[in-house]
C-alpha cells in the first residue's frame, strides 16, 4: 500500500522539474527544431517539385529533340535520294555524251578512212594509167622500129578508115 | 567467411557489454544486502522493496553512498541538512530546529516514533534518490534538447548530423503519428511542445532506471509520485483546453433518450477522473513491475547460490532486460499517446451531429 501513495515531497518536485523542462523544452528546443523542421519539409517539397517540373521539362526537350532527330534524318534521306538521283543522271548524261562523241569519232574516222582510200586509189589510176602509156609507148616503139612493121600500121589505119 | 567471424566477434562483445550491465545490479544488490545481513538470510523482497522506494541517500557501490540533502518544513519553519547521520551512528539528526530519526524512508520528529502509526511528521521535501534522479535527467533531458536546437539554429534546413538526427525522427515521429492524428492538424501546434516535453520526460527517466548503477537505477518514472503528477497534468489539460462539445457530451449526451442522460453524466464525469487515474496506475505498474522482474531474476542467484542457476537465469535476465528498454519506449509512447488522443477528444470540433 506504501508504494501507492503518493510522496507530496516528490510530486512537488516532479511537478517543479516537469513544468520547468516544459517552459525551458518549449521555449529553446521545440520551438527552433519545430520550425527549422517545417521549413525543411517546405524545401524538400519545393526541391521536389522543381525537380518534377525539370524532368518535365526534360521530357519535352527529349520528345522535341527526337522530333528533330527525325526531321534530321528524314531530310538525310531525303538528300541522300537527290544525290544519288544527281549522281545516276549525271551518269546517264555522261553515258550519252560518250556514245555520241564516240559515234563521231567513229564517223570521223570512217570519212577520213573514206577519203584517205579515194585518194589513194586515184593516185592507184593515174599511176597505172601513166604506166600503160608508158608501156604501151614502149611497145609502139618497139613494134614501130622497122618500116615494115610502120607501112603494115598505117595499112591497117586506112583499112580501118574506108573513106567512103 | 572472414567477415561473418568479424561480425560473430562484434555480437559477442556487444553481447558482453550487455550481460556486464545486467550483472551489475545483481553485484550492487549482493552488496546493498551484504552490510545489514552478514548475519541475516538474504531478502529478495526486502531488497526489491527498498530498491522500488525512495531512499534519502544514493547507495553507489559496497559501504560507498552518497548522502543526499534533507529539506524539512517543520513546525519550527525550514530546516536543512545533510542525510548521512540517518544511516550511520544511533541514525538520529539533531540540528538547531529539532532532532529527527528515519524509519522506512520516513522522516518522523525523534522522541515521537513511539507505538503510535501517526506520529507527526515534518513535510518532507528533500532531494531523495529519485530527486536526485528527476534532476539528473532534467539536466539530460535540456542539455541534449537545447544543444540539438542550436544545431538546428547553425544548420538551418540542412540534412541532420549526430545526436540532432538520432532525435529527429523520434521527433517526427510524436509529431506525426501520435500529436497530429488524435489532437488535430488545427490544435496540434498547441500542445506539441508539452507532449514532447512529456513523451522524452518518461522516455529517459525509463531508460535512467534501467541503468543498474549510480546515477540511475532509481525507480522515479515508476514512484507513484512522479506518475501522478503527470496524470494530474494531463487531466488539468484536459479539463482546461474542454471545448463546449465537449462538457456537452459529458453532462447532456446527444443522441440518446433523456432519462439515460442523467444514467450517463455521472459515469462520463467519473470517466474523466478514471482516464488519468488509469494513466497513473499503467505507467507506475509496468515500470515498478518491470524492475521487480528485474531484481527478482537477479535475486534468484543470491538465493540458490548456484552457478547452474546463475547461467539459466542470467540469459532470461538479459532477454528481460531487452524487454525493459522496449517497455520503456512502450510506456513513453502510450502515455503520450492517451493523453493526446483525451486532448483531441476534448478540443475536438462537433462535427459528427
Amino acid at each position: 500500500m506504501e508504494l501507492l501513495i503518493p510522496n507530496p515531497g516528490l510530486v512537488f518536485w516532479t511537478s517543479i522539474a516537469f513544468l520547468l523542462l516544459v517552459f525551458l523544452l518549449s521555449k529553446f528546443a521545440w520551438k527552433p527544431i519545430l520550425q527549422t523542421l517545417k521549413i525543411r519539409e517546405e524545401s524538400i517539397d519545393e526541391a521536389l517539385k522543381a525537380a518534377e517540373s525539370a524532368r518535365e521539362e526534360m521530357g519535352e526537350l527529349k520528345a522535341d529533340n527526337e522530333k528533330l532527330l527525325v526531321k534530321a534524318r528524314e531530310e538525310r534521306e531525303q538528300l541522300l535520294r537527290d544525290a544519288s538521283k544527281a549522281a545516276s543522271m549525271i551518269k546517264e548524261g555522261a553515258k550519252a555524251d560518250a556514245e555520241v562523241i564516240t559515234k563521231r569519232m567513229m564517223e570521223d574516222a570512217k570519212a577520213g578512212i573514206e577519203a584517205e582510200k579515194q585518194s589513194a586509189l586515184a593516185e592507184v589510176r593515174s599511176q597505172v594509167a601513166n604506166l600503160s602509156v608508158e608501156i604501151a609507148e614502149k611497145i609502139i616503139r618497139k613494134n614501130l622500129e622497122n618500116d615494115k612493121a610502120q607501112k603494115a600500121l598505117v595499112d591497117e589505119f586506112l583499112n580501118d578508115k574506108s573513106f567512103n | 567467411m572472414t567477415s561473418l567471424f568479424k561480425k560473430g566477434i562484434k555480437t559477442f562483445k556487444i553481447l558482453a557489454v550487455i550481460l556486464f550491465f545486467i550483472a551489475a545490479p545483481i553485484f550492487v544488490a549482493n552488496a546493498s544486502s551484504s552490510e545489514e545481513s552478514a548475519d541475516k538470510e538474504f531478502s529478495p523482497s526486502e531488497m526489491i522493496m527498498h530498491h522500488i522506494q525512495d531512499t534519502h541517500e544514493f547507495h553507489i557501490w559496497g559501504e560507498l553512498a552518497m548522502p543526499l540533502p534533507i529539506i524539512l518544513w517543520t513546525d519550527n519553519g525550514l530546516d536543512v541538512f545533510m542525510s548521512g547521520g540517518f544511516y550511520h551512528g544511533d541514525g538520529t539528526i539533531t540540528t538547531d530546529k529539532g532532532s529527527y530519526v528515519l524509519e522506512h524512508e520516513h522522516i518522523y520528529y525523534a522522541g515521537e516514533l513511539g507505538e503510535d502509526e501517526h506520529a507527526s511528521k515534518p513535510l518532507d521535501f528533500s532531494i531523495t534518490r529519485n530527486v536526485f534522479s528527476l534532476f539528473l535527467s532534467f539536466a539530460l533531458i535540456s542539455w541534449v534538447f537545447i544543444s540539438i536546437a542550436g544545431k538546428y539554429k547553425k544548420r538551418g534546413t540542412s540534412a541532420p548530423k549526430g545526436m540532432q538526427s538520432f532525435f529527429e525522427p523520434i521527433i517526427i515521429y510524436v509529431r506525426d503519428e501520435i500529436v497530429i492524428p488524435n489532437v488535430g492538424e488545427k490544435k496540434a501546434g498547441k500542445y506539441l511542445p508539452y507532449l514532447l516535453t512529456l513523451f522524452f520526460f518518461i522516455w529517459i527517466n525509463n531508460l535512467i532506471g534501467l541503468i543498474p548503477f549510480f546515477p540511475g537505477g532509481s525507480n522515479l518514472s515508476g514512484n507513484i509520485a512522479f506518475t501522478f503528477t503527470l496524470s494530474v497534468l494531463t487531466f488539468l489539460i484536459v479539463q482546461f483546453s474542454a471545448n463546449k462539445a465537449y462538457w456537452k457530451h459529458i453532462f447532456w449526451m446527444p443522441g440518446v433518450p433523456t432519462p439515460v442522460r442523467f444514467i450517463l453524466a455521472p459515469i462520463e464525469l467519473l470517466g474523466t477522473v478514471s482516464k488519468a487515474f488509469a494513466l497513473m496506475i499503467r505507467l507506475f505498474a509496468n515500470i515498478s513491475g518491470g524492475h521487480i522482474v528485474v531484481l527478482s531474476l537477479a535475486s534468484m542467484v543470491f538465493m540458490f547460490k548456484s552457478y547452474v542457476v546463475g547461467g539459466v537465469v542470467t540469459p532470461f535476465l538479459l532477454f528481460i532486460m531487452v524487454l525493459e528498454l522496449m517497455v520503456a519506449a512502450i510506456q513513453a509512447y502510450v502515455f503520450t499517446l492517451l493523453t493526446s488522443l483525451f486532448i483531441g477528444t476534448a478540443v475536438a470540433e462537433d462535427d459528427h451531429h
